[in-house]
């Protein structure tokens, strides 16, 4: 099981050694040697030109009856009765994902008081299954762990999906191990094979290179999804659906005692519900400079971002970050001022609609993903945007 | 207090690229690293047996050549390091990898605190730590920003949400995951430097564990990664260059701007 190195056929040219991601393969005393970083990925296998490498899959038995698992279902996030909008954006895969397999979508959902609890049929849901109790209202590891368990168990959906918010990355986790199933984190991509697999895919070394993973075996096949990388669909208001209450009969004990919650009330506005971000980088030399970032921005009544590079030198707070160690954002217009575009900002702005870089650096990794790229100095197209928007809005 | 801290070994990211030309994956040649989030554990472990007395224990899983993390951890402070390497633990996904760390820890009486890192810069998954607590029952704080006290068999602390901040108490034992935000990593001076150099890694192989194939290793893990591929290039798109005619520009863009109704 696992790699095999046929030793006639290796040349010992090491194309394999410098593919592996994982530094894996290493040649000892003139021989070349897989160690335990292997994760059977496959990409020495596509590199070896001389065919000496291989990979050896024992299926993994089958213990459970797949066949009793139907549907699709999402985890309906709510926080005092607010639906998260990632909730939204399960729905909207969801759907693309029980029609393909001619199946029910059904949200779970958590909580006691619901704000618009249709909206989730407007969203595309058929049925939602509700546990409504008051010590649901806020979100407890052990309660939420121990009640979406219980729903699973009985529902037996193919397919269990939630957002990779704060809630949903910990809450996921925690599942996927109780029911000793599959769990891919971070999916920017879900579609099904004609065997009913969720084929997940995923960005992987920072977002260096992506990954499709399968969930053979084991059921439900469960994946997060970042907020704002799903979009979801058009919301039908005459859409309709069932809901089923979820009976709760456990005294719903947990080790864990809330003391308090405070909300981050330090952003204006919400990075990742603007639908316009303007966003500035190290190019802007200074934290007083963010002021025509500021002024741009408010001129497009959208939110103001950042690199990391602007973040760790401490001209912005940490919360106005983008990318991969900071939030993911889709908005329609993303700007990318004196940002350089490094594979890490990229991961977490790439799926935007429109993307606008000015950089003067032309050969700037961010035009290559930018739809709008203007060639300058920031100092000049900024103010000259600035005055260009003004005038037209008669300010 | 006995603290366990788990850390990963994980190849520098910056340096991994994808070749345009072939469109296949080069690692450069700098060496691997612990996980970026792990210092911040490692840091905040370090601190707690100071404050509070007692022993902090690094482990990682890994290839053999992930001892050198130990040692870095040594170097920093704690005061023992585990390497848990076999063939038999290879292709991991993060439920055999959680199983794997949770039986070590079993092997570890009384363990009060067990510290991992938010996530690893390789996977960036964050589920690993959650995934021990299940195993092991144990309650479960992730993305913890600062521990505001312990005291009385007790943690209490502060979690970073997305929203805002959450202040919890726990009962100890207890598994928390941490965020940059909750300390600034010391740099190991030249006295913990000679004390890793000296230092002898313990390892802990499947001999010693004698954990069952089937949960471990690629036969544990439920995930399969079926390919690997470079992301998609998009096609490039318009662009302007900034001579004397900025004005222009501009104007041509907020014309865009406004077609797109945006302005
Ligand atoms: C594990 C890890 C996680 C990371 N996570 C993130 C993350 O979440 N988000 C993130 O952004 N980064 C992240 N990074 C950092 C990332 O690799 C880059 O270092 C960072 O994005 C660079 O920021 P920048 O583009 O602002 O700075 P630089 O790369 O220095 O780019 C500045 C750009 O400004 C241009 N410029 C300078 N002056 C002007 C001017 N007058 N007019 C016009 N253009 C000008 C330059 O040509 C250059 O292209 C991460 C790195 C690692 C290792
Ligand atoms: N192989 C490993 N050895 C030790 N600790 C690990 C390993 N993999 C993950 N961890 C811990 O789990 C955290 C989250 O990792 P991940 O779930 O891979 O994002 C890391 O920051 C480490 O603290």
């Amino acid at each position: 099981m696992g790699l095999n190195i046929d030793r006639e056929k290796c040349t010992l040219c090491g194309d394999c050694i410098s593919a592996c991601p994982f530094a894996a393969l290493e040649i000892i005393d003139g021989k070349l040697i897989v160690n335990n970083a292997c994760t059977v990925c496959g990409i020495c296998v596509d590199v070896c030109q001389e065919g000496a490498l291989s990979i050896e899959r024992t299926e993994a038995k089958v213990t459970r009856d797949n066949s009793e698992y139907k549907g699709v279902a999402i985890f309906a996030e709510q926080e005092k009765g607010n639906i998260h909008s990632v909730a939204y954006e399960l729905l909207g895969i969801g759907r693309k994902l029980a029609d393909k397999l001619n199946v029910e979508l059904t949200a779970y959902l958590l909580g006691n008081d619901i704000k618009d609890i249709n909206s989730l049929f407007h969203y595309g849901a058929d049925r939602i299954v509700f546990a409504k109790d008051e010590r649901l209202d806020h979100f407890n590891i052990d309660r939420y762990t121990e009640v979406i368990t219980k729903i699973i168990n009985k529902e037996k959906p193919e397919i269990f999906l939630g957002g990779a918010t704060f809630i949903g990355r910990s809450l996921l986790s925690r599942i996927a191990v109780k029911l000793k199933t599959g769990l891919t984190a971070d999916c920017t991509g879900l579609d099904v094979d004609d065997k009913r697999n969720l084929i997940q895919t995923r960005p992987a070394f920072g977002g260096n290179i992506m990954a499709e993973i399968l969930t053979p075996n084991h059921r439900p096949q469960m994946a997060t999804v970042r907020h704002k990388v799903m979009k979801p669909m058009r919301p039908d208001e005459s859409r309709k659906g069932r809901i089923i209450e979820f009976g709760i009969e456990s005294n719903l004990l947990t080790p864990v005692e809330f003391i308090d919650f405070i909300i981050d009330t330090s952003q204006k506005v919400n990075l990742a519900e603007a639908d316009i971000i303007v966003s500035g980088g190290r190019g802007l030399g200074g934290p007083e400079h963010f002021d025509i970032i500021e002024e741009l921005a408010s001129l497009l009544n959208g939110a103001v971002g950042a690199s990391r590079a602007a973040v760790d030198a401490g001209w912005i707070p940490y919360s106005h970050q983008v990318g991969q160690t900071g939030r993911t954002v889709s908005p329609k217009m993303y700007m990318a001022i004196g940002i350089s575009g490094a594979i890490q900002h990229l991961v977490g702005m790439q799926s935007s609609d429109f993307i606008v870089a000015i950089n003067k650096d032309p050969e700037a990794p961010i035009f290559k993903v930018a739809d709008l790229g203007i060639v300058g100095d920031l100092f000049d197209v900024v103010p000259a945007l600035i005055k260009e928007i003004k005038k037209r809005k008669g300010l | 207090m006995k603290i366990v801290v788990f850390i990963k070994q994980v190849p520098d990211t910056t340096d991994v690229k994808i070749d345009p030309e072939t469109n296949t994956l080069k690692r450069g040649d700098s060496p691997a690293i612990i996980n970026p989030f792990d210092l911040y554990a490692l840091e905040e472990g370090i601190r707690l047996k100071e404050k509070f007395g007692g022993e902090v224990i690094a482990i990682t899983m890994g290839p053999p050549q992930a001892k050198e993390a130990i040692k870095e951890a040594v170097a920093m402070g704690v005061d023992d390091g585990i390497l848990i390497s076999d063939r038999a633990f290879a292709g991991a996904d993060t439920l055999a990898t959680s199983y794997t760390l949770s039986q070590a820890v079993k092997k570890i009486e009384n363990v009060d605190l067990i510290i991992c890192g938010k996530q690893a810069s390789d996977g960036d998954t964050a589920q690993t730590g959650p995934g021990i607590a299940e195993w092991l029952k144990l309650p479960q704080a992730t993305f913890v920003k600062k521990i505001d006290d312990i005291k009385e068999g007790h943690i209490y602390l502060e979690s970073m949400w997305d929203e805002g901040t959450e202040k919890l108490k726990l009962p100890l034992p207890a598994l928390i995951t941490v965020v940059k935000e909750i300390n600034e990593p010391r740099i190991p001076g030249l006295r913990g430097k000679m004390k890793a150099k000296k230092f002898e890694v313990k390892l802990w192989d499947n001999k010693f564990l004698s954990l069952p194939e089937e949960k471990i290793g690629l036969n544990g893990s439920p995930t399969q990664v079926r390919k690997i591929f470079s992301p998609p290039q998009k096609e490039p798109g318009r662009q302007l260059t900034v001579t004397e005619n900025v004005s222009e520009i501009a104007e041509e863009v907020v014309n865009t701007f406004q077609k797109m109704g945006l302005v």
